[in-house]
């Protein structure tokens, strides 16, 4: 049953990353081509839908399909790249403090505590409104506020790993403060950093998709699901399917995500008795 | 006789008022085992993590003399240090089954000393580790230097561990307590190994144990540590022919030998544990334990010589155990 979900989760990842990276090949229409003609129509599988656009068009005539795939780049970058920025400072600042102790530990824990009680959507709202909204806005907003998690996990693992013998042996074979910490230390701790890099990349998606519902996120014309509900919610009462279709996707996607980081967590739980 | 390391009056102290290790001094000459004997939590391991230079950093420590060959440690820079451990002192610690990083081989983590140390390339420092496998007596090393820590038994691994520490041939290998966490035969087995190996090497050894069967079978010359101090220190052969210590004198006594013993004799032993000791502590710390303390226990107590290599921490004079037999 585990092992069911977590496939699961692992197959909806890479088909999302997948239809991601060959969006240009598959994709049916250019996702930003307007046809006034042909506003709203209907899906496929719905009266008056047509083969020609099997997810239907939006209130400019775009294919719904094609901006769904081109969405899935934007949601998949957001999730990878806030991930490698938010996991670089967290793991840094966690492993530092962890390993060091002491004041830096204490410094560390500080700017924790004073991220921790930041609150997330304020502080990236008003960053966007500033500085103006573009994806690598939104990227680096996100990461360089969501890397709390990494620091926490990453600090604790490191105290643990810190004292184990086969550190003392490191040093008494002549290793260096640098090579203890990235080779000795660091690939003993990736196990749950990476559990936490899953959770964080879904919750970096829904925030984009937040930010982009709010106006704040991603700017139109382009195709990010949190806009595409945006758009969609003036015509959501005759035209239900406009907020469905992007709504079921990101929810998809969070899910798939999830489900695999509970699976790994899972897989990886009892490794230390091998 | 040159000493390889030469150690006096060390000093370890954890926090304002913990004193680990109190005046603290040995010498291990080229090519002698010197045994470090004691109770948990007397010191011992404090003591080679001292003369390693590997100390948390919460520990402060202060030697008058820490010498090993012409490099003063006490005055040597962690980057000195780091150049020396591993290549001229190796150390192998009481778990074989920690030691070893899970994340890597054998034959990675093997190779990755030798190439700090000697900077070749690692081809030619897996051979070198090959080599050295084979020397510890373990069979297909091509094959166990592709395999991770949790493929290999406690024994073997503790071999790969002693392989590991004679990589660059050091000239000093500190062994803490390398056989305890293992059973009966495979201790044996590593005991004879590492006679075998420092006869062949001319290696010093600082061993640490508590057990003093083993004492016995590998010691040159024998330092037995109580709360921090040495209490007594001989060549091997005098300590268990004249011990003079009352505490060693107590060890001593707490061993079963076949055929000295009556059947349902007790055994002896020493009551109480070892009292944890104050920065500031005067006196004989084994007074709360001895039968023979006297008020006068309680001040300074200096040390004495029964002959040249043979000296005892400890008010009654060197022939007092003639008394005691009478």
């Amino acid at each position: 049953m585990r092992q069911a979900s977590t496939v699961f989760g692992a197959l909806i990842v890479f088909a999302v990353l997948l239809v991601a990276i060959i969006a240009p090949l598959v994709a049916p229409h250019d996702p930003f081509a307007q046809d006034l003609n042909q506003r709203m129509v209907p899906p496929e599988w719905m009266d008056g839908g047509s083969a020609l656009h099997p997810f239907g068009t939006d209130q400019l005539g775009r294919d719904y399909l094609s901006r769904l795939m081109y969405g899935a780049r934007i949601s998949m970058m957001i999730g990878i790249f806030t991930v490698i920025t938010s996991g670089l400072i967290g793991t840094t600042l966690g492993v530092l403090g962890g390993y060091f102790g002491g004041k830096i530990d204490d410094v560390v824990m500080f700017i924790i505590t004073c991220r921790l009680s930041i609150p997330l959507i304020l502080v990236a709202l008003t960053v966007v409104a500033l500085v103006g909204s573009s994806l690598s806005v939104v990227i680096l907003t996100l990461g360089l506020l969501l890397w709390e998690r990494f620091a926490v996990v990453s600090r604790t693992t490191t105290m643990q790993v810190r004292n184990l013998d086969y550190i003392a042996a490191a040093q008494a074979a002549g290793a260096s403060r640098r090579h203890i910490l990235l080779r000795e230390v660091l690939p003993n701790i990736l196990t749950p950093l990476v559990i936490v890099a899953t959770l964080e990349m879904a919750l970096a998606i829904l925030l984009e998709a937040a930010l982009s519902f709010l106006g704040l996120g991603v700017p139109p014309p382009l195709p990010s699901w949190g806009l595409m509900i945006a758009e969609a919610k003036d015509y959501m009462f005759f035209s239900p399917w406009v907020i469905m279709i992007p709504g079921i996707a990101l929810f998809v996607l969070v899910l798939g995500i999830n489900l695999l980081g509970d699976g790994l967590r899972d897989a990886f739980g009892g490794e230390r008795r091998a | 006789m040159t000493p390889v390391l030469e150690v006096s009056n060390l000093r370890v102290t954890f926090g304002t008022n913990i004193a680990a290790v109190r005046g603290v001094s040995l010498t291990v000459n080229r090519g002698e085992t010197h045994c470090l004997v004691g109770e948990s939590g007397c010191g011992k391991s404090v003591t080679a993590l001292a003369i390693m230079g590997l100390l948390s950093r919460t520990a402060r420590h202060s030697a008058d003399i820490m010498r090993f060959h012409d490099h003063d440690l006490t005055r040597l820079s962690e980057r000195g240090m780091a150049r020396l451990r591993g290549d001229r002192m190796a150390m192998i610690f009481q778990e074989p089954m920690t030691s070893l990083n899970p994340a890597y081989t054998i034959g990675s983590q093997m190779a990755e000393v030798f190439e700090r140390h000697r900077r070749v390339s690692r081809a030619s420092a897996l051979d070198r580790a090959a080599e050295l496998l084979q020397r510890v007596g373990i069979t297909a090393p091509g094959m166990r230097l592709k395999q991770y820590p949790h493929q290999l038994s406690g024994g073997l691994r503790q071999r790969v561990m002693i392989s590991m520490a004679l990589m660059c041939e050091p000239e000093l290998l500190i062994a803490d307590e390398p056989t305890t966490a293992l059973d009966v035969t495979v201790q044996a087995q590593i005991l004879r190994l590492l006679q075998n190996l420092q006869q062949e090497l001319g290696l010093s050894l600082l061993l640490i144990t508590h057990d003093l069967g083993i004492v016995a079978r590998m010691a040159d010359r024998v330092s037995v540590m109580y709360a921090g101090d040495i209490v007594e220190s001989a060549s091997a052969n005098a300590l268990f022919t004249a011990p003079t210590h009352p505490y060693t004198r107590g060890l001593l006594r707490c061993i079963p030998v076949p055929g000295l013993l009556r059947r349902d004799a007790p055994l002896g032993s020493i009551p109480g544990v070892v009292p944890r000791i104050a920065s500031d502590f005067i006196g004989c710390a084994f007074r709360d334990r001895c039968t023979h303390a006297m008020p006068e226990c309680a001040r300074d107590v200096s040390r004495q010589r029964v002959a040249a290599d043979h000296d005892y921490l400890c008010r009654l004079s060197p022939d007092w155990t003639r008394a005691e037999a009478a």
